[in-house]
């Protein structure tokens, strides 16, 4: 009887102060982000008003709303397909060829990942800069000098730079996760195709590729949830939304209603949309991308 | 390589390879080694060609951006910030991770349900909840005669930063602890040994690699995290995370085109990461694959 009471005393020291600090930080302000979400709420006064859903309904109405829908779902197109495929390739000339110093390109293609994103936003800001930059420094090389680009500040190219950025930091990371489940497909099967005069090509597509596809899906899925994380961490440090909203994202228009502009309601029915639509998204991608599992 | 000296194998196709790899290589190296030539120019080194190297080592602009631009005081509260939400960080999540891969208890199952689903929850969408939270607390604070300290505090920001860690850690150190053997208990428990102690002194050593993995990742992410920093550290002119402090410095660098310190202050974020991670990188690429993806 005693060593039950130890027991359970023990159990609970180590769990409580977890579930705690778990319950408070994050169940109750998701909770919030709910429940807010139907207040009309603005500013430190504690004027709270119950609206049910006329924040949603504002929301389908809001152009800046829907300008920033436009540009989330270009960015996670356009840095999702860049980034899986050139992370599988770089993966697949690593983990097949014979390539000299191989470690040290794995090495050197990671290093993104360590670094904050104000500090790749701050790299990316003298890349882009239009005067002094090394980008057009390097266009004009090829007699492109006259008339330089704006890069952060053209409102029909600054997604396609902010895009650049995001493909920079994020190829390396999944490169290496790819690599790790590349060594996992036995060579085996490599050698018995290449006897049958199979090509590189070949092998990509149909050995390596169905091979690793559990894990694809896997990254792809989680891929899409954190590039809308992400596309937020740089427009926040690199454009705030500019040039007139023409980088706006979802989290970075919830960021602006409800921190800046303390309409901490609307804020908050913009970050359940946006919730539901990074849920929504994976399920279909995972959905789409179901194959037959491939046993060896 | 033998394959190499019959020639016909390094064909135009290895060229193009190598040719791309050194491409992309090189797309990361030079930016950032950019960044710390650029820390030692003066000034009006940075109106012409961005290629050309510093005229001279001008390291003043590591003492402005150290003292002028607060720097210092900024990375000081980074490193206490980071060292206690990782200490806190690993206090709370190591015993939690133990009981909750190898006890059997009532609520174990849903604790752990609520674990994975707190993998999913991004601090981008709940940072401003927390923030609100906190405007409300020091308002009750206020009204029961006690200093109002849960906003501007960097101790109040590494709990945050250990609590919103709590799930990915949880999972990891957890991933560990259902693959040992029970007999390491049994023989502790054989010997008397109490369950603190047996948890203590032979199970957590036994999870030192993952323990290890779990500094690592949490060390960059704290260290390089801004959004929350930004959000509780309210008060322009009160203490900043070294981030911060540099977003601020990028922004006020528009009109006051103090490039120099921006760069040097850009080297002192990054420095400790890039050095950590030479040392460790091997560590860092293993653990990556062994505790699976992060949000």
């Amino acid at each position: 009887m005693k060593k039950g009471h130890r027991r359970t005393g023990f159990v609970a020291t180590c769990i409580v102060p977890a579930t705690l600090l778990f319950i408070v930080f994050m169940i109750i302000p998701t909770f919030n982000v709910f429940k807010m979400s139907l207040y009309k709420w603005g500013g430190y006064s504690n004027k709270k008003k119950f609206v049910g859903l006329d924040n949603f309904q504002k929301l389908l109405g809001d152009t800046k709303f829907l300008q920033s829908f436009q540009n989330t779902l270009l960015l996670i197109v356009i840095v999702t397909v860049i980034t899986m495929s050139m992370a599988l390739i770089f993966a697949a000339i690593l983990s097949r060829e014979k390539i000299r110093g191989q470690n040290i390109f794995r090495v050197v293609f990671y290093i993104p990942n360590i670094l904050s994103v104000v500090i790749i936003s701050a790299i990316f800001s003298a890349i882009y800069d239009a005067n002094n930059g090394m980008l057009n420094s390097l266009l004009s090389l090829f007699g492109k000098g006259d008339n330089p680009v704006y890069w952060l500040g053209d409102q029909k190219i600054v997604i396609f730079s902010l895009a650049g950025a995001m493909v920079w930091q994020a190829i390396g990371y999944y490169m290496v996760m790819y690599m790790a489940s590349m060594a996992s497909v036995p060579e085996t099967l490599y050698e018995s195709s290449a006897l049958d005069g199979a090509t590189r090509l070949q092998q990509f597509f149909q050995i390596t590729l169905p091979l690793i596809w559990t894990n694809i899906r896997t990254t792809l899925t989680f891929f899409i949830i954190s590039s809308i994380n992400l596309s937020f961490l740089f427009v926040k440090a690199m454009t705030s939304g500019g040039p007139d909203g023409s980088t706006e994202v979802f989290l970075s228009y919830m960021y602006k209603q409800a921190y800046t502009n303390s309409s901490y309601g609307y804020g908050m029915a913009v970050g359940v949309v946006v919730f539901v639509f990074s849920f929504g998204l994976s399920a279909i991608v995972n959905l789409l991308t179901k194959r037959e599992p491939i046993d060896l | 390589m033998k394959e190499q000296k019959n020639g016909k194998s390094f064909s135009l196709y290895k060229v193009f390879v190598y040719a791309i790899l050194i491409l992309l290589a090189v797309s990361i190296i030079v930016p950032v080694c950019w960044v710390f030539m650029a820390s030692l120019k003066q000034n009006s080194e940075f109106y012409g060609n961005p290629w050309s190297l510093p005229a001279s080592f001008y390291l003043q602009n590591f003492v402005d951006a150290w003292t002028k631009a607060r720097m210092g005081e900024y990375m000081l509260n980074s490193v206490i910030t980071t060292a206690l939400a990782l200490g806190l960080l690993l206090v709370i999540a190591l015993p939690a991770a133990y009981v909750l891969s190898r006890f059997q208890f009532h609520g174990r199952k849903i604790i752990n349900v609520a674990f994975m689903a707190g993998l999913f929850i991004n601090v981008n969408y709940i940072v401003v909840p927390i923030f609100l939270m906190f405007v409300d607390g020091n308002l009750f604070l206020k009204k029961i005669g006690l200093p109002p300290f849960l906003l501007n505090n960097i101790f109040v920001l590494a709990v945050v930063y250990a609590a919103t860690a709590l799930p990915f850690t949880i999972y990891l150190l957890s991933g560990y602890f259902v693959t040992l053997p029970k007999d390491f208990e049994e023989a502790a428990y054989m010997d008397g040994a109490s369950y603190s102690r047996t948890m203590i002194q032979i199970i957590f050593p036994m999870a030192k690699p993952s323990i290890i993995t779990v500094i690592l990742f949490n060390f960059l992410s704290f260290w390089n995290e801004y959004i929350i920093a930004m959000t509780l550290l309210a008060d322009p002119k009160g203490g900043k995370t070294l981030p911060v402090g540099l977003m601020n410095l990028m922004k006020a660098q528009n009109a006051a085109a103090q490039y120099g310190q921006m760069y040097a202050g850009l080297v002192m974020v990054m420095l400790p990461t890039l050095i950590l991670y030479i040392c460790v990188q091997k560590k860092l690429t293993q653990g990556m694959t062994l505790g699976g993806l992060k949000g």
